[in-house]
């Protein structure tokens, strides 16, 4: 077998004489790979130059955001509710207790449904075709536009009760935590080891005490992250409340009229036409954007401890 | 608790004594008599009975399919809203183009036509850059650099929707008006894309805004993807003796490629379905135009903008099948996307984004 040229053994007198081995120094070898070299660190340039495009307005974004917000956040945003139009001065005040009410009301409604539906899918549903399409469908709900959320619980609460209500802002915030807690928590489940729960289990202890107990208690951590990244990502949501909270300038706790909501007063003052308001806008920002970051920055923290990974 | 007395007259038993060792001591006076042996009788008190598992696991999986509930709720309440609309115009509410509340005309094609236009202009800017970003953070990013990159477009996925709207209406409109608008319009006039009055506020503004807000989600789900390719693949290009960029397109994106198209359709989902930030420099009218610079409406935007100040029962009614269509589009958008992305990671985590 001498198909090879590089490896055949070097023949001597009869049969047909070796064919040249490929002669890497050839004028057309050079050249291409000359080429090739030249494409590959154009790549690398382009990825990098595009990474830079991408992160420098993002970067300018945020840092323009803390300038305005910072600039403009004074003790009185904390503690006045909005001034009428033309008077100086007024807060937030009760935008961020409102926001604070319809967030509660959520939690308290989407998160202990959105853990027991991921309690199922770990625990219960393991390998079964109907666990694999309700985890489909916490995706695909996942991607619905929040709007959509919006008009069909007005549709559903705001539209016979004849009034906007913060418990109906509540529950739209509430459908939009249960996929995203339930795909976390069953996330999490999944990085408990089968050995904690079958000693459990073998210890006489019942199922239903089992992922009380042991799974849950050993996912814990991440679980409350995960709630805390559901709720980081409601907490910015205006589109489901224009409908149901819809907005309020003064005082309120009650659940059963509008409220006021930090992403409104966002939303209703950058599209007014007055200066003091804008301030107010960017102030407002600022706050909900430090809590934001707040809760995703503490799921990095721990994340990267690897409490996250459970027990493990 | 009756099985400790029995076993350990003398006292709780000491924390190191295996609690198994209990177990058996007190199976053997109990055994041989009948009845009901201790272990079994303890079980049963801890309520280990059928019963309480059996209504766990049933609360469990109700909340499971809460989940298809909710999408069927969801259905049916919108369809119910907008049976008005439904029988007055049918399926061609969809191709026409009208949109006068006075009179009471409505057709949604201007808003399926903003929809599409900003949705698409924003992908063709968003695309190549995510992808660029996502090959450099997992092929050519020094380790160091990495988690920094990967934190800031993680902070920026989570910047809502409505501060985007601010700065959009703040920094971006005046720039797209004074500055990036007439360069626009001098060097590609020509193309006839770039026609008419530049309000700042239009097409271009908004898609811009929507690139900006989908990138960060495009390349870390790409990134993950690329970073799912197992290594030995790489390595086996570069053995072969391809160089950094021939290794990354016939190993990595090659591999990958089937993933990438779903992140890019559920970056898509992402700008059919974003509301505030367009409503508030898209320009909001209805028209149909081919140029960037005009103002225009999306079918988002378009309830944001004109739900409150629906006053007819039809009004609300389009309104409401407006919102029936933009679920269904972004329903079959996720569910092609997320089928591919589970394709390529089945195993691995799935992002909650």
């Amino acid at each position: 077998m001498s198909a090879n040229p590089l490896f055949s053994p070097p023949m001597s007198g009869d049969g047909p004489p070796p064919r040249r081995p490929i002669d890497v120094r050839s004028r057309w070898i050079r050249f291409n790979s000359v080429r090739r070299t030249v494409v590959s660190h154009l790549i690398t340039v382009l990825a990098a130059l595009s990474t830079v495009v991408v992160i420098v307005p993002l970067v300018a974004i945020l840092g323009y955001l803390l300038y305005m917000g910072a600039s403009s956040l004074n003790l009185a945003f904390f503690t006045h509710i909005p001034a009428p139009i033309g008077e100086r001065g007024g807060g937030m005040a009760n935008a961020m207790v409102g926001s604070g009410i319809v967030l509660a009301l959520a939690s308290s409604m989407g998160i202990p449904v959105g853990i027991a539906a991921g309690v199922y899918l770990a625990e219960f549903g393991r390998g079964k075709t109907l666990a694999m399409a309700v985890r489909f469908t916490a995706d695909v709900l996942n991607g619905v536009p929040s709007i959509v959320m919006g008009i069909a619980i007005y549709s559903l609460i705001v539209m016979p009760q004849k009034h906007f209500s913060a418990f109906a802002g509540g529950v739209a915030l509430a459908i939009m935590m249960v996929p995203t807690v339930a795909r976390t928590t069953e996330e999490m489940l999944a990085t408990v080891p089968h050995a904690i729960r079958e000693a459990a289990l073998g210890l006489g202890v019942p199922k239903w005490r089992t992922v009380i107990s042991v799974s849950l208690k050993t996912a814990s951590p991440g679980i409350i992250t995960g709630c805390m990244l559901a709720f980081a990502r409601v907490a910015g949501e205006t589109a489901p409340l224009l409908f149901t909270a819809l907005g309020n300038q003064f005082w309120s706790y009650k659940l059963n009229e509008p409220i006021a909501a930090l992403p409104l007063q966002i939303y209703a003052y950058a599209l007014s036409p007055y200066d003091e308001f804008h301030r107010l806008a960017w102030a407002g920002s600022l706050v909900l954007i430090l809590m934001i970051m707040v809760a995703v920055t503490l799921v990095r923290i721990y994340a990267s401890r690897g409490i996250l990974k459970g027990a493990s | 608790m009756d099985l400790e007395r029995e076993t350990n007259p003398t006292g709780p038993t000491p924390l190191t004594t295996p609690v198994v060792t209990n177990f058996v001591a007190a199976a053997e006076p109990a055994g041989p008599e009948g009845g009901e042996s201790p272990i079994r009788e303890f079980l049963k008190n801890r309520g280990s009975g059928g019963f309480a598992d059996k209504t766990f696991a049933g609360v469990m999986l109700v909340c499971a399919l809460s989940i298809f509930a909710i999408v069927l709720f969801i259905l049916t309440i919108l369809v119910m809203r907008s049976r008005l609309t439904i029988a007055q115009f049918g399926f061609r509410f969809f191709m026409r183009s009208a949109w006068d509340p006075v009179s009471g005309d409505f057709g949604a094609l201007p808003f399926i036509f903003g929809t599409l236009a900003t949705s698409l202009l924003a992908l063709a800017m968003a695309v190549p850059l995510a992808l660029g970003v996502a090959v450099f953070l997992s092929e050519f990013c020094p380790a160091k650099l990495r988690p920094p990159i990967s934190f800031l477009t993680e902070m920026l996925a989570a910047i809502p929707s409505v501060v985007y709207g601010l700065w959009a209406v703040f920094v971006l409109v005046p720039i797209m008006r004074d500055q990036l608008g007439p360069l626009l319009l001098k060097y590609l006039g020509w193309t006839g894309f770039f026609e008419g009055y530049n309000f700042g506020v239009g097409l271009l503004t908004a898609s811009i805004i929507l690139a900006i807000m989908i990138l960060p989600i495009i390349s870390s789900i790409t990134r993950d993807i690329m970073l799912a390719v197992p290594t030995s693949q790489r390595e086996a290009v570069l053995a072969l003796g391809a160089t950094r960029w021939e290794m990354i397109r016939t190993g990595v994106l090659r591999n990958a490629r089937i993933g990438i198209v779903g992140a890019v359709i559920l970056g898509l989902g992402r700008a059919l379905g974003e509301t505030m930030a367009v409503t508030m420099v898209i320009g909001n009218h209805p028209d149909i135009s081919k140029s960037l610079f005009a103002p225009a409406n999306t079918l988002a935007s378009v309830i944001a903008g004109e739900f409150s100040e629906a006053t007819t029962d039809l009004y609300l009614s389009a309104l409401i099948e407006i919102g029936l269509a933009l679920f269904l589009v972004t329903i079959v958008v996720n569910a092609i996307a997320r089928a591919l992305v589970w394709a390529v990671t089945r195993g691995t985590p799935a992002r909650a984004l």
